[in-house]
């Protein structure tokens, strides 16, 4: 009479096209939840973030009910203590615990709405839609990967790769060839032998049968159903990959005059470059360049958390970018991109220097180079030397691109914009 | 089926792991009691073992095993899970679905304790309720809700498929949002057949003929007078579209002028679904409380057959007393009149008062005290009663008392909540009624009405909102949901609240246009 079933083994996540849906719906408020995110984490946990509270209203669903504070209720609560008939009680303020405390009548009362994003899905949030522009100069390297493509039919091959329709097809056809007879015309020769037999009335065409039958059966067994010289396997060539090479700076200036406060945006702002990187292309290079008023290239681990410090000069950054491009990196075969962060200062003899350094060597090999000024959350922005040798570069056609980032909530937009497509800008 | 203490049986276990042997043999010790000793009548069992990931994924589809697809329940499931898995809410042990066969969900984690009381709760309780409650019998069909929600599942990702995720999803917000105003409270009376109509007809005109008086014709007419029903527009009007009428999403589905079939096939589906959930949402107390007083009675009878062991008793009361616990209103942890304890709290008196009645309560229950047939009486409010009427007929004083309810008068107009009734002589039959109408859905939600739409014009659809007691609607709310409401009509809405007593009309909403019709 009762059923007992394990529903155990049973998909989970049958609600995971509800959570689809929902987090389509949620997009913008998500997104705006992730930049704010973005900017409360330490810079070390940007990645990791898996807890967002988004406000309720787009997601709200409304209801008519009836408004709270407004006319005439008769509460009954339980646990009467001290009040008799004709006690009063004040109104308690709010959502208070006490006395007519109205719960909206199906128990929902929300105001702000947390809930968790996998790692995953905060990064795909984070990263949509952004991509490096130009990514143009495709070139074949020695180690790179090979697909495999379907390249016709081989007469050897591993089982897996058998290709039976091909195989059947060239069974048949050798079988008409050769004449190899038919089941049914055997069978067929076997019911007429068996009726003559039976019957026993021509004795001569009964031999003529049989021996009929034992030359067929004899064909039969000489020419095989299917031979080795039908099979055919489905064969396959690998075919190297084209891949686009891409090569990333990451200048950033550590110098003394950049605050803590100046150095951790910059920070942040490498940090998203670095996820994003790493996120969307596999083949990308990520080199890193930090300067005082010497440049040292640095591993990734240096750069974000190391806290060396000294003077200000930019060129001998630029100088060492120029230098590894032409070490390592043929303009020929990579994409270059460049990001640089500063404050903004630099030695005023170091300008002119900075500027040619830029205008001849950098510039003409990059795709893009994006330069980011952090400023210390000053209202006004005084343009910096640098600013202003870098703003006559940008006017002409040139692939740099300059933003300002004075708060920890203006990276993420920031960053969208120097990496949103320019055909989704609009 | 007096319980025979001597007979001692085996314990149906001793440890807490379990496998479906096991399962077996509880679930059959309970039957027996179940079907010998509280003679209840149950839709055959179907126990299904899941584990908690799926007990959230059923929290997020409103409990049913198949459920069509929208955001909204992936919010829900966002918020279920998030406060699962920091500890703030634990999962319900089980849920059960008002189908044929009955489905009880029961989770892996539970100890087969934890089980017992799940399947005497569930499968018996809720079960029994489901199957004999007149609300349940008349409003639902236990048969045929699991066809009808695959049917809805299908018929809805179908849509989104020929028409868009997003045209689907505009549908399902605007009907979600009117999804309390999308059922039928009373039974509509059966539309007469042409047949019958005629008939009528012959019957009237006889009757006429019967009773003609020619001195009728003598009476003086008011010349401006019309006949009664006759040329009032307004009228035929409203007998016409069949107004005024509370269920909206009915009205759009059948006279909303721009929504396609499919559209209408949607709201169709969003309140048929209201309408089941309708009965479940009035009887909570009592579904609650019949569920509660038969794993109750089951699990004492089980130990005292020794079925149960001491531990496992203990480990059974631990839960029960937690599932019934009320908090007093100055405990943090309140957050109203807990169902399972009023309701199980009601019915164990009513048990009391049948065996072992006091003079109160034979001033007050005279046909209940001491009768001896507490089953007759628990049956009797299980078959006939939601939630509103088995408080106001069966509260009594006793249980008013021990849950020491006083009632506070909450005017918004005043300064101070005023204590008008405690739990005494005066007070009791005040405290009842209103806990009584506390629990009256009908008087909870907002009583709104389609009264009339203007044809010949604009085709603007005016709602009306009877207010009870001078509390109208939340504005932020109300324009939202006119705002659905207008897209799915095509044209303007209106909406007013009327005081009923004086017909004054109270607050006029403005004017809502469709912004983004779904037509």
């Amino acid at each position: 009479m009762v059923n007992i079933i394990d529903r155990r083994r049973n998909p989970k996540g049958k609600s995971l096209a509800n959570r689809q849906r929902f987090l389509r719906r949620a997009k913008r408020q998500v997104l705006d939840a992730v930049n704010e995110a973005s900017g409360r984490r330490k810079v070390t946990d940007v990645a990791g973030g898996e807890q967002i509270t988004i406000p309720a209203d787009g997601l709200h669903e409304p209801s008519f009910r009836k408004a709270a504070g407004r006319g005439v209720r008769e509460h009954v609560v339980p646990g009467n203590k001290e009040y008799v008939v004709g006690d009063t009680i004040p109104r308690p303020d709010g959502q208070g615990g006490s006395g007519g405390r109205e719960g909206s009548p199906d128990g929902e009362g929300e105001d702000e709405f947390t809930f968790a994003v996998s790692r995953d899905e905060f990064l795909d949030l984070f990263f949509e839609g952004l991509e490096l522009p130009d990514l143009v100069k495709r070139q074949v390297k020695k180690a790179e990967q090979y697909t495999q493509q379907r390249a016709g039919y081989s007469v050897s091959g591993s089982p897996s790769n058998l290709n039976v329709e091909r195989t059947m097809r060239n069974s048949l056809s050798r079988r008409i060839a050769l004449r190899r007879p038919k089941g049914e015309d055997l069978q067929a020769l076997d019911e007429e032998i068996d009726r003559l037999e039976r019957a026993g009335t021509e004795p001569e065409r009964l031999r003529e049968l049989i021996e009929l039958r034992r030359n067929k059966q004899e064909r039969s067994r000489a020419i095989p159903y299917i031979d080795p010289v039908d099979i055919r396997y489905n064969r396959f060539d690998h075919v190297p990959q084209p891949v686009s090479q891409a090569v990333m700076f990451c200048l950033m200036d550590v110098s003394g005059s950049m605050t803590e406060d100046m150095k951790d945006l910059a920070k942040r702002f490498f940090m998203l470059l670095y996820l994003f990187l790493e996120r969307r292309y596999r083949h990308v290079d990520i080199v890193f360049i930090r300067h005082t008023h010497v440049a040292q290239e640095v591993d990734e681990d240096t750069f974000f958390y190391s806290r060396e410090t000294g003077g200000t000069l930019v060129s001998p950054a630029l100088a060492m970018m120029r230098d590894i491009i032409e070490d390592r990196y043929p303009v020929s075969d990579w994409n270059i991109y460049g990001a640089q962060a500063s404050d903004g200062d630099n030695t005023p003899a170091d300008n002119p220097a900075t500027t040619r350094l830029m205008a001849d060597g950098i510039l003409p090999l990059c795709q893009y180079f994006a330069y980011i000024e952090v400023g210390g959350g000053q209202a006004f922005h005084v343009p910096s030397d640098l600013w202003r040798a870098y703003d006559r570069l940008a006017r002409s056609e040139s692939p740099l691109a300059m933003r300002r980032v004075q708060t920890r909530g203006d990276i993420f937009p920031v960053f969208r914009e120097l990496f949103t497509p320019a055909e989704l800008k609009g | 089926m007096a319980p025979n203490a001597a007979v001692q049986q085996q314990p149906l276990f001793t440890g807490l792991d379990w496998d479906y042997r096991d399962v077996m043999r509880v679930y059959d010790a309970i039957e027996r009691i179940a079907h010998e000793e509280l003679e209840l009548d149950v839709y055959p069992n179907q126990i299904e073992v899941i584990s908690s990931e799926q007990m959230l994924d059923a929290y997020a589809s409103m409990g049913m095993p198949l459920f069509y697809r929208h955001w909204s329940f992936g919010k829900h499931f966002a918020r279920d899970e998030m406060l699962y898995r920091k500890g703030y809410t634990g999962l319900a042990y089980e849920i059960v679905i008002n189908s044929k066969p009955c489905i009880s969900y029961i989770m892996e984690e539970n100890t087969l304790t934890m089980q017992t009381l799940v399947l005497a709760h569930a499968a018996f309780g809720h079960n029994h309720f489901f199957k004999n409650n007149r609300l349940f019998r008349e409003w639902t069909d236990a048969e045929g809700i699991l066809d009808y929600l695959d049917f809805a599942k299908g018929y809805i990702a179908e849509c989104e498929e020929r028409y868009g995720v997003r045209a689907v999803e505009q549908v399902l917000d605007a009907a979600h949002a009117l999804m309390s105003q999308g059922v039928h409270r009373y039974p509509k009376p059966q539309t007469r057949s042409l047949r019958e109509e005629r008939d009528r007809e012959i019957e009237r005109v006889r009757y006429e003929e019967q009773t003609y008086n020619d001195l009728w014709r003598t009476v003086p007419t008011d010349p401006d007078g019309e006949l009664p029903g006759g040329a009032d527009p307004v009228e035929q009007r409203m007998q016409r579209l069949g107004l005024p009428e509370e269920n909206l999403l009915y009205f759009l589905e059948k006279r909303a002028p721009r929504l396609e079939h499919w559209q209408r096939e949607v709201l169709r589906i969003v309140r048929h679904v209201a309408q089941y959930f309708y009965p479940q949402k009035q009887t909570k107390v009592m579904n609650e409380g019949c569920a509660t007083a038969v794993h109750y009675y089951i699990m004492n009878r089980l130990h005292e057959n020794g079925q149960l062991t001491d531990g496992a008793f203990l480990e059974f009361l631990h839960s029960h007393t937690s599932v019934v616990f009320q908090p007093e209103f100055d405990d943090p942890r309140y957050s109203g009149i807990n169902p399972y304890a009023l309701g199980f709290a009601i019915l164990q008196d009513l048990r009391r008062m049948a065996t072992d009645p006091t003079d109160e309560d034979r001033r007050w229950f005279p046909e209940v005290a001491g009768s001896g047939d507490w089953l007759g009486v628990w049956q009797h409010a299980w078959r006939e009663y939601r939630d509103e009427s088995f408080i106001l007929q069966f509260l009594g004083p006793q249980v008013i008392r021990d849950f020491r309810l006083f009632r506070v008068h909450d005017d918004a107009d005043e300064p101070e909540l005023v204590v008008d009734a405690i739990h005494d002589d005066a007070g009791y039959r005040a405290v009842r009624r209103s806990l009584a109408q506390r629990h009256d859905v009908a008087r909870l939600e907002p009583d709104i009405q389609v009264v009339d739409v203007d044809l010949a014009g604009d085709r603007t659809l005016v709602l009306e909102h009877r207010v009870s007691d001078g509390v109208t609607l939340d504005p932020g709310e109300a324009t939202a949901v006119l705002r659905h409401l207008a897209n799915l009509w095509g044209y303007d809405v209106k909406l007013y609240e009327v005081d009923p007593e004086t017909e004054r009309v109270i607050n006029e909403f403005p004017q809502v246009s469709p912004v983004a019709p779904v037509a």
